[in-house]
């Protein structure tokens, strides 16, 4: 099984006319279902629907607070390592940049561990760049090991693994998944790519599901919005969501939000994505898929981010650095890309408090220390 | 408050009410006392992977009052022996020896399996548990549960979280004809008038957490399913009148004998 397959079943179709084609009516329908299909998802991401954004926020703050109601779970990322063999023309850990890098030993590790469990979070997300050599498998159980004194619920953000390996670090202790296709559109895809391992489209795009099938419990997917038509690519994100829901209910699927932000390099988003455009994503998306979880990263400001969080958005990160070491265990190394919202894991717990939302810092912890 | 001659009891345990509450989906889980006596519920339910055990404050068992039966639950449960953990740490941990089962494999519906959680709650009910598994409105799941040992059945009345009240009402109605332990409706009743039509049919207690706690003001709709679920229960005590299709004068038949 591969959702490369259910891709391939609208190879006949034009999307961009088609999509660029849908009326009002055809929004209203899709918000008048409790199902809405893949023709009411291009319907909700219309240029039509990004007229009646209101009527869209309305019920998609009425399906979050039913799924939901009003607990936002707090995380944040831990970069343990820079090192990066990809070339990828967007991110700033480009193998061609010539940044110093840097990893964690596991003694840093700790330590960045240890101040990150004083700001009272209790979920963090594992992250590396794309170098196996560097930080292989081994590594990764090993950071996990660690983090795992410290956390009840950790999630990786590393280069695709295969199933087996997947199943190991579930056995390490990992809970959940963060895996971006980044652009849907092959072609982009590749232009954005020039090297390195991640230049495997495929392999990328089925990682969700070899993690799945290894029995990840929770796996977050998305595209990173600016590099291909942003409307294509929510369509192929949700879609692709709803596949994984489908094929693997006992998995909890959720969607990211992430948008270019600017990094080391000079390369510039080929399609920008306004506020407005990633409002109509997110909404689209809570439509299209009620039960998902969806995350809004420190990527958006402040004020961005505290005004799309009733309209769906379920997880928020909180005290981010995005260098490794970046959390005061030594000198940190290069940002991945600039943070827009530096507040403190208190302020957003605050900010969330006086908006009625529930900071929620604790939802799994493994049980498997207590005897069977 | 129920009647003093109506007495409703659980794992050896009398109860005054019969309104059970949860802790979830809450914007400020310092909310819940003032839930908890505005709706005078008595056992509420918190999910055991919430609960904090090494956080020195911030946890939601904080803010549940010292009077209440703590139900802890298994949610998050994708197994029999995921929720078989759950129950053990949760009494481990202090939590008592009620459980709620609830296993889910199931994200987009959320749906309980039935043979696992009867398994969990055979295994659970041996070693001592008041085990009060969330199933579907299933009578051979419920009589397998009553041989596994369970202490109440907790049928659900609609998905969780829908509010749409009890959509499964025959089946629910078959269950309290049936089953020989508490029936206590559980998940997707919505409004109080759910409830108090759950009681109505001679359910012996519900438990609302999504309706309440995502409510405008959840004290008042505490209070609001409280006085429902009183409502009801009077009402099934009272035994309600059967009723017709047609309006019925009081004896059309035989007026003629008091002419």
């Amino acid at each position: 099984m591969s959702f490369a397959k259910d891709m391939e079943s609208y190879a006949g179709l034009d999307m961009s006319t088609t999509i660029h084609g849908k009326q009002r009516r055809d929004v209203h329908q899709a918000l008048g279902k409790e199902r809405p299909g893949p023709d009411d998802l291009l319907a909700l991401l219309s240029p039509a629907a990004g007229d009646m954004l209101e009527e869209l926020a309305r019920k998609a703050a009425d399906l979050t607070l039913r799924h939901f109601g009003r607990a936002v779970q707090l995380f944040t990322p831990l970069y343990v390592s820079d090192f990066c063999t990809n070339r990828c023309v967007y991110c700033g850990f480009n193998a061609e940049q010539g940044s110093k890098r840097r990893q964690l030993s596991l003694e840093e590790v700790r330590v960045e561990a240890e101040r990150i469990a004083t700001t009272g979070l209790r979920q963090i997300l594992v992250l590396t760049g794309d170098a196996r050599a560097k930080a292989p498998p081994e590594f990764l159980e090993q950071v996990l090991n660690v983090l795992r004194e410290f956390f009840p619920s950790l999630l990786l953000e590393v280069y695709a693994l295969t199933r087996d390996e997947y199943a190991r670090m579930i056995h390490a202790g990992a809970e959940g998944l963060t895996i971006y296709q980044e652009t849907y559109d092959p072609e982009q895809y590749a232009r954005m790519h020039p090297g390195g391992p991640k230049q495997d489209y495929a392999f990328r795009l089925d990682a969700p599901e070899r993690a799945c099938r290894a029995g990840m419990r929770w796996v977050g997917i998305g595209a990173l919005y600016g590099l291909g038509d942003w409307r294509m690519d929510a369509f192929w994100a949700a879609l692709h969501a709803r596949w994984l829901q489908d094929q693997y209910p006992g998995a909890e699927i959720g969607l990211s939000l992430p948008r270019m932000r600017p990094h080391a390099g000079a390369w510039q988003p080929e399609h920008p994505v306004a506020d407005r455009d990633l409002t109509q994503i997110l909404l689209a998306q809570r439509l299209y898929l009620p039960r998902a979880s969806i995350t809004l990263s420190t990527r958006e400001p402040a004020r961005l981010r505290e005004n799309l969080l009733p309209l769906g958005v379920t997880r928020l990160s909180a005290g981010v650095s995005t260098s490794v070491g970046g959390h005061g265990s030594g000198q940190a190394g290069t940002p991945q890309f600039e943070v827009a919202d530096d507040r403190s894991v208190s302020e957003i717990a605050a900010m969330l408090r006086n908006k009625g939302f529930q900071p929620v810092f604790k939802d799994w912890q493994p049980f498997d220390t207590v005897a069977a | 408050m129920q009647d003093m001659n109506d007495i409703f009891e659980i794992g050896g345990e009398r109860l005054n009410s019969r309104l059970f509450t949860g802790t979830g989906k809450y914007g400020d889980d310092a909310m819940i006392p003032d839930v908890c006596a505005a709706s005078g519920s008595e056992v509420i339910t918190v999910a055991l992977r919430r609960v904090d055990f090494q956080a020195a404050t911030g946890n939601v068992t904080d803010h549940i009052p010292k009077t209440m039966r703590l139900l802890p639950n298994t949610s998050g449960a994708r197994t029999a022996d995921e929720a078989v953990r759950i129950a053990r740490l949760a009494r481990a941990m202090g939590c008592g020896n009620w459980i709620k089962i609830e296993v889910i494999a199931d994200n987009n519906h959320l749906l309980p399996d039935g043979y696992a959680t009867i398994n969990a709650t055979e295994t659970l009910a041996a070693e001592g548990f008041v085990v009060l598994p969330y199933v579907n409105a299933d009578l051979y799941v419920a009589r397998d549960l009553v041989s596994a040992g369970a202490a109440a059945v907790m049928p659900l009345g609609a998905p969780i979280g829908t509010n749409r009240g009890l959509q499964t009402k025959e089946m629910i109605r078959i269950l309290i004809e049936e089953i020989d332990l508490p029936i206590i409706v559980d998940a997707g009743l919505g409004r109080p008038s759910h409830a108090c039509e759950a009681m109505e049919m001679g359910a012996d207690a519900v438990l609302v957490n999504t309706a309440i706690a995502t409510a405008a003001d959840p004290v008042t709709m505490g209070r609001a399913f409280g006085e429902a679920v009183l409502a009801g229960r009077r009402g099934f005590l009272a035994g309600p009148g059967a009723q017709r299709l047609r309006a019925d004068a009081s004896s059309p038949l035989t007026g003629f004998l008091e002419g």
